[in-house]
């Protein structure tokens, strides 16, 4: 690697081509257009790499399924509806409160966001099929818990597989309840990977909530929805503090802390503000098409990106507005200038490779950089071709890319680049921290949080502090060992 | 302005700060359009009543927060369990990654599993093809000395035929001819996460016994143990060894976890530590008995073990003085091995502890959930102490599981007032305590969300356990792990005893 800390693209390149070698044939060239180093001439291209396709059989890849799309990240969280994982009881165990979306609320009683509620399909469910059980499922459960203002069905694999009519009981039992009973197609065995789960999640809240509630609203002129923030650690509370701070007025949170009301009056808004763009631009794209709402991308990681996206947020509106967000962003700088000189002195030149879902991959880089440190390697696990896109404007070149990457290629591109920092998950912390490199989990945020907003930067900045300055890492050698 | 660079508050305490609070309330106020509170608090009220308790029971398809996992991921357990073998999953990859955090999230450990990521084109025409390409890039890649198939029920719905389609791939080479690939059905709308141990371990021992070539049993003197799904195994492997060395006697534990999920961090990281030596497992027919530690984790895999001539026994997990005890003399017992006084001397500490503490454990109440194995062992262990077992629930407990968690309680004075729950999940366990409240609740993690709702202290001893770090790590089998048991359950005892006093504030306990 090179003194000053860039990516050497020579040595990326030279790795990929031994990551390469070690596979069948026939892998390799699979597995090759999606390896790839970030050039010059690659601005607003796609970094050189293909995405979205069919993971290749027994690599281990490390993507999820069209189950975790919908019910982990899009439906899950909305808080005052019954989630129902559709099938066997695995899916929704393994997935029971596993994403930290943090809400306010009584669980069991008007919240059931920590809750693991299935149809535990069993052989005569496959064999007769689950409608009729689900149906008096939905009833058992709005007895239980007659606060619930809706219900979703989250479809395990079986359910496509057997020729079940969930659409069908949904219909019924939104009749029957006079409450929104949302059917979801997210099988597991759809698309490549979490990432068509989200798109069927977002037909859903098209079809079966927009489509079916005609919620009165008086709308404001600084009425916007917060759209794609997971509230991960409480992730979306200081990001909406810096919206009302500026004068918007934020009159749905999707999905974190969500409510239903909050999905349903969303067509009422002057403008939605998508965070992750991955996982809710369709239902973006929807809202524009047919209520005339634009939507606006944003970054509320770390002080560049968050002054950046508050003056293009409120470039949107009037003068008041405008002149708010430069008073938020002078109100912060203090607590700015104090974490970078207590972090950036201890950060400062420090490499980090990042492999996340299908935003933090690009959208936490110039967190980073802000405290001075490197991106030398990134990947997604869900990513589409215009994620990568996106991802030029953030990356240096010759940064190593890596799309749906397996265990073995993530391991070699570690141990031969030995970065200071890794952020990816849970699956890839113990190995990475095994060979003596930091790790920080960047899905959950490691049980740590929030990371959004000026108040989310603090908290950021000292994870990545005692990831990396921990005293454990000179212990790793026994010191009778010769060095 | 709550943060600062000084003391940077985090989630724990950040969502505190007046800031937030006032967020909190305007937003619940303007735009959540939740139940009013009185709403809510009433209902509230009217789960804790026996009125709700009856509408909780008398649902029939809703399964509401089951303490249970599925069949694969007991299958990847077993597989994990030996010498250089990669889990391998036919059908949808989704199912491997959380199979894998969910280990690792207990562990803390990697967990290398590989799927062959089945999707929709896989669904119409089988997955024969990705089984042909999977092998080969596992076996490429990962360099394992075998590879252990277990399937997705998605897989298991389109009915794939893994016996034909492991041998059409090695036909097409995609692992050499003699490659060690047992296999076995797990689909997950059968059983549990225990059945599908059960299935792997049988698929794995049948494939060394019978398929691989055909053995012919020479019984010896070694004995053959098999642990079973367990989240304490890597302490608890460790000391049922240490077991077998304190009394000479040779033994084999099949599929043992206790060095693959507890590798050392000095800078190299090994995909593959430990576990059962695949000619251990071969060698294995030839033992005079196979011991399965948890039998409702291992009937299958037994009744397959019996067809090889062996003699079998079955334990319910040995924890606890009697159940230590049993196992200890049946080891001796099939093995002419005397028990040797260094383990009697464990025991007598292990009793010295127990008269020393028995005063604060009498008549307290428990309800304990969990595996049908750890359920057994721990309710008895409870009634050694003087506890009383109030509730035993276990979601993946079966009416044979019922009958013997009955005929145990009923064994003792100390059972007397308990009480059975098979096939129940945690929010009728909820309801059990609201209407029959005990003073202790023990379990896995899960259980803190009673905690919380009932304020009933949860102890922590069994998988998975995510919230507290390295349990795992410690054992509670035998002599030594109950005694460590006993301590956790006093723990908390005492600082329930201290919280709950004022003029009692003892110094002295």
């Amino acid at each position: 690697m090179s003194l000053d800390n860039a990516p050497d693209a020579a040595f990326n390149e030279a790795l990929i081509k031994e990551v390469l070698a070690q596979y069948p044939e026939k892998a390799a060239k699979r597995r090759g257009r999606h390896l790839n180093v970030k050039k010059t001439d690659d601005a607003g291209s796609s970094c050189g790499v293909k995405s979205n396709i069919k993971s290749v059989p027994g690599v281990m890849t490390i993507r999820g399924c069209a189950y975790a799309g919908s019910k982990g990240v899009v439906w899950g969280p909305v808080k005052d509806m019954l989630h129902i994982s559709h099938g066997p009881v695995g899916c929704g165990h393994y997935s029971w409160s596993q994403r930290r979306n943090y809400f306010n609320g009584t669980v069991g009683i008007d919240s059931f966001v920590t809750m693991q509620i299935t149809s535990d399909f069993q052989e005569r469910d496959i064999v007769f099929g689950g409608d009729k059980n689900l149906e008096k499922m939905i009833d058992e459960l709005n007895d239980l818990f007659p606060l619930n203002k809706g219900i979703s069905i989250q479809s395990e694999c079986p359910i496509g597989l057997i020729g079940d009519d969930i659409e069908a009981v949904a219909k019924k039992k939104n009749k029957d309840l006079g409450k929104p009973v949302v059917p979801v197609r997210c099988e597991g065995f759809r698309g490549v990977s979490q990432s068509l789960g989200h798109h069927i999640a977002n037909d859903a809240i098209r079809d079966w909530v927009f489509e079916k509630t005609k919620p009165e609203w008086e709308t404001g002129p600084y009425d916007v929805n917060l759209i794609a923030d997971y509230n991960i650690g409480g992730d979306a509370w200081p990001s909406r503090r810096l919206l009302e701070e500026m004068g918007l007025r934020v009159v749905g949170m999707w999905s974190g802390d969500a409510t239903l009301a909050e999905m349903e009056r969303a067509p009422k808004a002057k403008l939605n503000l998508i965070h992750c763009y991955r996982s809710m631009n369709y239902i973006c794209r929807h809202m524009e098409e047919k209520y005339n709402i634009p939507w606006v991308e944003y970054n509320f990681f770390g002080p560049s990106q968050i002054a950046k996206s508050l003056r293009k947020i409120a470039s949107q509106f009037d003068e008041t507005i405008q002149a708010n967000a430069e008073k938020v962003i002078e109100k912060y700088q203090a607590l700015v200038e104090s974490v970078l000189a207590k972090y950036k002195p201890r950060l400062e030149g420090k490499k980090v490779m990042l492999y996340v879902g299908g935003l933090r991959p690009r959208h936490v880089a110039n967190a980073y950089d802000d405290l001075g440190m490197t991106i030398v390697g990134t990947g997604y696990e869900f990513a589409h071709n215009d994620d990568y896109q996106r991802t030029t404007d953030y990356v240096k070149d010759g940064t190593l890319i890596y799309d749906d990457v397996s265990g073995y290629e993530l391991e070699k591109f570690i141990e031969k680049i030995r970065p200071d920092l890794v952020g990816s998950g849970i699956k890839e912390k113990y190995a990475t921290q095994k060979m003596g490199v930091p790790f920080r989990q960047m899905h959950s945020w490691d049980y740590s949080g929030p990371y959004h907003g000026y108040d989310g930067f603090a908290i950021f900045a000292r994870d990545m502090d005692m990831a990396i300055n921990s005293p454990i890492w000179s212990k790793f050698k026994a010191p009778w060992k010769a060095a | 302005m709550p943060q600062s660079a000084d003391k940077v508050k985090d989630h724990i305490s950040l969502f505190k700060e007046p800031e937030y609070l006032e967020l909190f309330a305007a937003k619940k106020a303007q735009f959540e359009c939740r139940p009013t509170d009185e709403a809510v608090a009433a209902q509230a009220e009217y789960t804790k009543t026996w009125e709700y308790r009856e509408k909780n029971f008398s649902r029939e398809i809703a399964t509401i927060n089951p303490a249970k996992a599925c069949q694969p991921l007991g299958a990847v357990f077993a597989a994990a369990g030996f010498e250089g073998s990669l889990p391998y999953v036919h059908g949808s990859q989704g199912c491997v990654a959380y199979f894998r955090s969910h280990l690792a999230r207990h562990y803390k450990e990697a967990v290398p599993i590989v799927a062959d990521s089945m999707t929709e084109d896989a669904a119409v025409f089988g997955g024969l093809n990705n089984i042909v390409e999977g092998l080969a890039n596992a076996y490429k890649l990962y360099s394992p000395k075998m590879i252990v198939v277990s399937t997705t029920c998605m897989a298991e719905v389109i009915g794939d035929d893994l016996s034909a389609f492991i041998a059409t791939a090695k036909e097409k080479e995609s692992v050499p001819l003699d490659f060690p690939v047992p296999f076995a059905h797990t689909p997950s709308f059968v059983g549990s996460h225990t059945t599908g141990y059960d299935n792997q371990m049988k698929g794995i021992l049948n494939y060394f016994w019978d398929r691989e070539a055909q053995l012919t049993a020479k019984p010896g003197t070694k004995i053959n143990i098999i642990p079973g799904f367990d989240g304490y195994s890597v302490a608890n492997n460790r000391e049922i060894k240490r077991y077998m060395a304190e009394m000479g006697v040779e033994a084999t534990l099949l599929g043992d976890v206790s060095d693959v999920f507890d590798t050392p961090s000095d800078g190299e990281y090994r995909m593959y530590d430990g576990g059962t030596t695949l000619d251990d497992a071969r060698d294995a027919i030839n033992a005079k008995a196979t011991i399965a530690l948890q039998e409702f984790c291992s009937q299958k895999t037994l009744e397959y073990v019996e067809t090889k001539g062996q003699q079998t026994a079955s334990f319910n997990y040995p924890m606890g003085i009697g159940a230590t005890d049993a196992f200890l003399m049946k080891v001796s017992e099939l093995t002419g091995k005397a028990i040797p006084a260094s383990i009697e001397k464990e025991r007598g500490r292990l009793v010295d502890a127990i008269t020393d503490s028995q005063a604060w454990l009498h008549g307290k109440k428990f309800a304990v959930f969990g595996d049908p194995d750890f359920c057994l062992s721990m309710a008895a262990f409870l009634m050694e102490m003087g506890a009383e077992p109030t509730h035993v629930l276990c979601t993946n407990g079966g009416k044979e599981w019922e009958e013997k968690a009955k005929a145990l309680l009923a064994s003792s004075p100390f059972g007397a007032n308990g009480q059975v729950w098979a096939g129940k999940d945690l929010w009728h366990l909820r309801s059990l305590l609201f209407t029959e409240p005990t003073d202790f609740i023990i379990g896995s993690s899960y259980g803190k969300y009673l905690e919380k709702d009932t304020g009933i202290p949860l102890i922590r001893l069994t998988f998975p356990i995510f919230d507290r770090h390295h349990h795992h790590r410690f054992a509670s089998f035998g002599y030594q792990g109950a005694l460590r048991v006993l301590v956790e359950i006093l723990d908390r005892v005492f600082e329930a005893a201290d919280a709950a006093s004022d003029i009692s504030y003892d110094l002295t306990r």
